[in-house]
């Protein structure tokens, strides 16, 4: 074992960073001359299509400020569209992210101040925003919210909301649920006090005709989620069903299921590829997409439009992207897509 | 883990004509730093045995000794390098970044897993020694040391990881050559009888007894005390320093490239994002399991019953159906009596030696 490594100085002595840089070099070296894998791997990758031109109308700049941590799949997805949608129109996109309210009112504030011509805001902390929000408005310039905080988004004078209901999503997962005869559902919150986490399980309640149960786990961290989800199953075995409420979730809860000998479909909120392959090999029984893309994509497209044509897209209504429901028969063109980051 | 079989020799510390005495068996039981831990540990247990009914199921066991052993993994060094007086607040990211650097290094050269896991060994220890090295050379407090590393490291996570895999995850590795073969030594599980065994907590039994090894039976275990208890008079007495502190922080990489591989292997791809927060965790487990955080003193087991505590405590409230509002809460209570009880049991013991 190397680990003799750990805490012998004389190794330390001699593994300098110099030698250590040599070795990665000559491991990098032993990679490309013998250590291929025959399967799998960047090889395997087929090559995506490209753009189209963009639109003939003025340059714009439109910023965007979510609610987003970093390295978080479903902001990613979102953001591709928003980038697709402004190769198209001729638009300048910017996008900053901060999970703090505070400081997403902070960029909203710097992107008022960089005179942007449109704004794209998540209101998951509606009260941090609200100021800025208001502010961007009375400025003149449009402001489109997406994802989270509909109810808001006509009181702070957004032109529209592009976004999934979560209350509706809950629902419907619950009466697909029912269709499909479970009796007890956990309900697995990776992100304490999460406003939509909870509307989506609280959804889950009122459609669902047995009984639904809250288990908060900690996101970020697999291995303690994969447990807690383990030790839940153990404690009841009357659980039939587990809802998870974002992609990474899902996978892990396959896992906590095998791990708990326990029988229990497991049905998800949103789509990765992991997700995809869950779906194929029917571990995951269906999934809730709210097509993130479409939030971003539309976003974009709507403030351009509005700017192009003065076009108002919902009558006053929010614009609903999800849910829209995916089973295994979706796999084949789900593969594709969520491979190159659009679903 | 038996706590009967450790060898019972003190570390030479401050000198005085006491260790010569002869003391009694459970004299010296009483001032082993795990000992308060292990009261602590033993109140949570049979606290949950009665309060939730399905704790003392095997398969329940087995699923906390689980959580334990992946906190457990890097509590053993993280409490190797409090003795030594320093901190790392970056091991937690340095998890996922062995992770990602082994699946993207995999992936993007479609080469063999082991390959991956082999580059990932050398830049995770050398990201070590790095910590080590400029905590030397600069002599700043470790704490901001390894805060910047933390931070750096949280970047290029998941810098790298959009600019070559386009998105904040990793792909999947399963269907490359090498990965069964590393998952058998990483995230694979034994069955004996109706208990399921988690090979990473074979991974933290071994890394327990080689730290406890090292820290009571080789002249590298005086160094690790001494610089923790004081750097100066170490130094003036002839202890590599500089060595011993860089090599305690390779220690830390080193353990956070198994873990980083057990994700790997156990989940296949790789959250950039991951990680952020977990080096409380390891930073707990040796806390809650007597190593000062100044230094000094602790012990390798001990970490390993904070690890134990803590994997108890978390899953016990799970099992117990309480209120899952409430979770964080009843989690840190139990911690806090816990740590009471060992504070509370060290502090008679010293009373009667």
């Amino acid at each position: 074992m190397n680990g003799v490594r750990t805490a012998s100085p004389f190794t330390a002595r001699s593994v300098t960073l110099r030698t250590a840089a040599a070795l990665l070099a000559s491991a990098a070296l032993v990679a490309l001359a013998g250590g291929c894998s025959a399967a799998g791997g960047q090889d395997a990758e087929g090559k995506s299509g490209g753009s189209g031109k963009g639109a003939a109308t003025p340059r714009m700049t439109i910023g965007m400020v979510s609610h987003s941590g970093d390295g978080d799949t479903f902001w990613d997805i979102v953001q591709n569209g928003a980038e697709q949608a402004a190769a198209k129109d001729n638009v300048k996109f910017l996008y900053a992210h901060d999970k703090e309210g505070a400081q997403q009112a902070e960029l909203i504030q710097s992107y008022i101040d960089q005179k942007v011509d449109g704004l794209i805001v998540t209101l998951a902390k509606p009260q941090a925003v609200k100021a800025a929000v208001r502010k961007a408005v009375a400025q003149g310039i449009p402001v489109i919210t997406i994802n989270s905080g509909g109810e808001f988004s006509q009181a702070y004078g957004a032109l529209t909301h592009i976004g999934q209901d979560e209350s509706v999503a809950g629902r419907a997962v619950g009466d697909e649920l029912n269709a499909r005869h479970a009796k007890k559902t956990l309900c697995v919150i990776h992100e304490q006090g999460n406003v939509s986490l909870e509307d989506r399980c609280a959804g889950v309640r009122k459609a669902f005709h047995g009984t639904v149960e809250n288990l908060n786990v900690d996101g970020t961290n697999a291995p303690s989620s994969q447990s807690s989800v383990e030790a839940k199953l153990q404690s009841d075995k009357s659980i039939d069903a587990i809802v998870t409420l974002g992609a990474p979730m899902a996978a892990i809860s396959v896992k906590a299921k095998e791990e708990a000998g326990s029988s229990a479909q497991i049905a998800t909120f949103d789509l990765n590829s992991a997700v995809v392959k869950l779906l194929k090999a029917k571990d995951i029984t269906f999934a809730v997409d709210q097509q993130p893309y479409l939030q971003g994509y539309e976003a974009v497209d709507l403030l351009w439009l509005h700017k192009a044509n003065a076009d108002v897209l919902g009558g006053g209504k929010p614009v609903l992207t999800g849910p829209a429901l995916v089973t295994q028969q979706d796999v084949p063109k789900l593969t594709e897509y969520t491979g190159r980051g659009t679903r | 883990m038996s706590h009967t079989d450790v060898p019972l020799v003190q570390p030479a510390k401050s000198g005085g004509d006491e260790r010569l005495l002869h003391r009694s068996l459970a004299r010296r039981l009483m001032s082993r730093p795990e000992l308060g831990s292990v009261v602590g540990a033993a109140a949570v247990f049979i606290f949950f045995s009665i309060i939730a009914e399905p704790f003392l199921q095997a398969s329940s066991l087995s699923t906390v000794l689980y959580a334990s052993s992946t906190i457990g993994i890097m509590a053993v060094p993280v409490a190797l390098l409090m003795i030594g007086g320093e901190f790392d607040l970056s091991a937690g990211v340095m998890v996922v970044s062995s992770a990602l650097i082994s699946s993207m290094f995999s992936y993007q050269m479609t080469a063999n897993t082991w390959v991956g896991v082999g580059v990932s060994l050398l830049v995770t220890v050398a990201i070590g020694a790095f910590n080590g090295v400029l905590l030397t050379r600069t002599k700043l407090p470790s704490f901001i040391i390894t805060l910047g590393t933390f931070f750096m490291l949280t970047g290029l996570n998941l810098g790298f990881t959009k600019l070559i895999s386009g998105t904040v995850s990793t792909k999947s590795i399963a269907d490359m050559e090498g990965f069964d073969s590393a998952r058998t030594l990483f995230a694979s599980h034994l069955t004996l009888g109706s208990v399921d065994i988690q090979v990473t907590i074979l991974w933290w039994i071994v890394l327990v007894a080689l730290a406890t090894w090292i820290l009571l039976r080789t002249r590298v275990g005086n160094w690790i005390f001494a610089v923790g208890g004081n750097a100066d008079a170490a130094r003036a007495v002839g202890v590599p320093v500089t060595r011993t502190k860089i090599g305690l922080y390779m220690g830390v990489a080193f353990a956070a490239w198994v873990s980083g591989q057990h994700l790997l292997f156990s989940y296949d791809a790789i959250q950039s994002g991951d990680g952020v927060g977990n080096e409380f965790l390891y930073i707990i487990a040796a806390a809650v399991g007597g190593c000062l955080m100044t230094g000094g003193f602790g012990s390798a087991i001990g970490a390993a019953v904070g690890a134990f505590i803590f994997g108890m405590a978390s899953k016990g409230i799970v099992y117990a159906q309480w209120n899952p509002d409430w979770y964080k809460f009843f989690l840190g209570a139990m911690l806090l009596l816990a740590t009471l009880l060992n504070a509370w049991v060290r502090k008679r013991a010293e009373a009667k030696a």
